[in-house]
């Protein structure tokens, strides 16, 4: 019998397997520990870092919808030099790989937060061009394919570390934005962040979140990732990180036959605190199972003529 | 806090619209303070989230963890129809409970609608004679024999179809209430009215806040409030979850 590899590698560095989890669902890492073990992930992806402490949005932030949620936390975090003190140090006691995730307002934040990151000891950089959730910033750089190119640019040029671009689903051609990210220096696309959705109360007759309008995350969404991870898969020659709606393995596998080299765990973990490692053990029994020797093998598997 | 499948000793409706579960869970019943909450998990393809409830008392010979609920939408309709016997997914203890400081003698306890239930809890563990006023929408109240187990039990209904006709800070101002701590659960009006009246006689209080929630275990950042803190702005978004769900009623801003 073949032996069954999980590892996979992006820009030069070696994954043990393909799981990651999603940036914003996963805390630091520290709330997960007690029901799961972290050295079986392949990646930690952090909630998104900013170089000075965000409040984020006002609640209610949190909406539930059929199949999934709506958030609208606009990125509060505590700011580069906490995720420096406490959450790498953390991490790194754990055989994964660490990416951190930034967020800015303009190019000079983004930048400024990668030139932080880049003298830390994580592994790689997720610069997230897609949070729905921020008025500037955020999505306003990941829905123009212009500004997509420039900010990977302007972060390139500080950043000697793996860097993966996150692409926003609330664009008309994604694959244009991933091949603008790539033509600008991205190792990797990771997509889908959240989707743009809104939920009104019949009752009180007023939008559910405070904010309005907010994120839709969940099985719900996996559809229409998993279309955008087949496009995108098929426009670009680097790795592609798929994520949306993953619950359960045969929903990762999903992603693996689109052309996805590794996938992102997210809201999952709100619904089941153990679903990433369950996804990783699953995608090992499903490839010995079908006689899958690698990811790359999946990748290359589905029969779409 | 873990996660557990525990199965169901009792789940019978206790007032028009409330529901109380017992369940078999001897770890979070021995670990569990009064004021903490457990996610109650659905598991149905539409209603995804945990649903968040109060631990109203726990039974550490036993094992057992009792939980009064208010059936509300999808998650606690789904929950009331579960028998004896099946099985539910639950975590906790979550979040940070009420503290009990050493000097008090006087508690006085004051709940609304479903921040009832873990009254019962917290009343168990003071060992000390308490005073409960319970403010009621016009249901008919629950838990007010067994809350007077633990002290006298004044009830104000809005209506006034049982009791005082009322909120139940006017309740309590018609009564002279008085005490050394107040600890409170309910929704937020009521915690406002009570975070003011006894700021006015300089009680310490201890207030135990409701938000939605999405993970329940401090990683969404889904479920926050406005507490007050020494910065530039005067106030941090907390989580409820994590930080609380119990706050001291001075730090925090209800806006
Ligand atoms: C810390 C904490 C402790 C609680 N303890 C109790 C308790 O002991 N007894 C009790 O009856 N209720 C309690 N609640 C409220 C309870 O969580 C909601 O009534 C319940 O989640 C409603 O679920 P549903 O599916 O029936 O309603 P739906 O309206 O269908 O729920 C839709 C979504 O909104 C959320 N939601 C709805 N109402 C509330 C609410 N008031 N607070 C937070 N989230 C809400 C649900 O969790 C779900 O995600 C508590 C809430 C919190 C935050
Ligand atoms: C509560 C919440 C917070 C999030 N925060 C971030 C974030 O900080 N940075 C980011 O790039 N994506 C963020 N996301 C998007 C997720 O990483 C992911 O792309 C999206 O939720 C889709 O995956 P899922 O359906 O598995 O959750 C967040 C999502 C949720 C639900
Ligand atoms: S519910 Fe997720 S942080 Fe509180």
């Amino acid at each position: 019998m073949k032996r069954t590899d999980l590892a996979i590698n992006i820009a030069g560095h070696e994954l043990a397997n393909p799981v990651m989890t999603c940036s914003g669902t996963f805390g630091s890492g520290k709330e997960y520990c007690s029901f799961m073990d972290l050295n079986m992930l392949g990646a930690v992806v952090c909630k998104g870092i900013s170089v000075l402490p965000w409040n984020g949005n006002p609640p209610p932030r949190i909406a539930e919808v059929y199949g999934g949620m709506l958030n609208s936390v606009g990125l509060q975090n505590s700011g580069v030099d906490s995720f420096i003190a406490n959450d790498i140090p953390f991490l790194r006691k754990f055989n994964t790989k660490i990416v951190a995730n930034l967020v800015g307002h303009s190019l000079s934040e983004y930048e400024a937060v990668a030139q932080r990151l880049n003298e830390t000891d994580i592994d790689m950089m997720e610069l997230n061009i897609s949070c729905p959730n921020v008025r500037e910033g955020g999505a306003t750089f990941g829905t123009d394919t212009r500004k997509a190119a420039e900010i990977t640019t302007v972060v390139r040029r500080v950043c000697t570390k793996p860097l993966i671009v996150k692409l926003s689903p609330n664009v008309t051609n994604i694959s244009e934005i991933a091949i603008a990210v790539e033509s600008s220096g991205a190792d990797a696309v990771s997509l889908i962040n959240t989707v743009l959705a809104m939920r009104i109360d019949i009752y009180r007759r007023r939008p559910v979140l405070a904010q309005k309008v907010g994120g839709m995350s969940g099985p719900a969404v996996k559809p229409i990732a998993i279309r955008m991870v087949y496009q995108v898969a098929r426009a670009v020659k680097i790795p592609v990180i798929g994520m949306g709606g993953i619950r359960t393995p045969e929903d990762a596998i999903e992603f693996l036959l689109a052309g996805a080299s590794a996938v992102g765990v997210g809201s999952s973990h709100f619904f089941n605190p153990q679903a990433s490692v369950e996804v990783v053990n699953g995608i090992r029994s499903y490839m010995e199972g079908q006689g899958f020797a690698s990811i790359r093998e999946i990748n290359e598997a589905l029969i779409d003529e | 806090m873990k996660l557990f499948i525990a199965s169901i000793i009792q789940n019978h409706a206790i007032a028009h619209g409330i529901y109380e579960m017992v369940i078999h869970a001897p770890e979070i019943a021995l670990h569990a303070v009064p004021g903490q909450f457990v996610n109650l998990y659905p598991h149905l393809e539409s209603t995804l989230l945990p649903r968040p409830i109060s631990i109203s008392d726990v039974d550490y010979s036993g094992g057992h963890v009792h939980l009064a609920y208010a059936l509300v939408g999808t998650g606690t309709k789904l929950f009331a129809t579960l028998r004896v016997a099946d099985t539910v997914t639950v975590l906790g203890p979550l979040g940070n409970g009420y503290a009990i400081p050493d000097s008090i003698q006087n508690p006085l306890l004051v709940a609304g609608g479903v921040g009832t239930p873990p009254m019962i809890f917290l009343a168990r563990s003071l060992r000390m004679p308490v005073m409960i006023y319970l403010g009621f929408r016009s249901s008919t109240p629950y838990f007010v024999e067994r809350l007077a187990e633990f002290g006298v039990v004044r009830v104000a209904t809005e209506d006034g179809s049982d009791g005082y006709k009322g909120n139940v800070v006017n309740l309590m101002d018609k009564h002279g209430a008085e005490g050394d701590i107040v600890y409170s659960c309910g929704p937020r009006p009521m915690l406002k009215a009570v975070q003011e009246w006894s700021k006015s006689k300089h009680i310490p209080t201890q207030l135990s806040l409701e938000e939605r929630m999405g993970c329940g275990i401090g990683s969404c950042v889904g479920c926050i409030v406005k507490i007050k803190e020494n910065n530039y702005q005067g106030w941090n978004y907390k989580k409820v979850c994590h930080d609380g769900p119990v706050f001291l009623g001075e730090k925090v801003i209800f806006s």
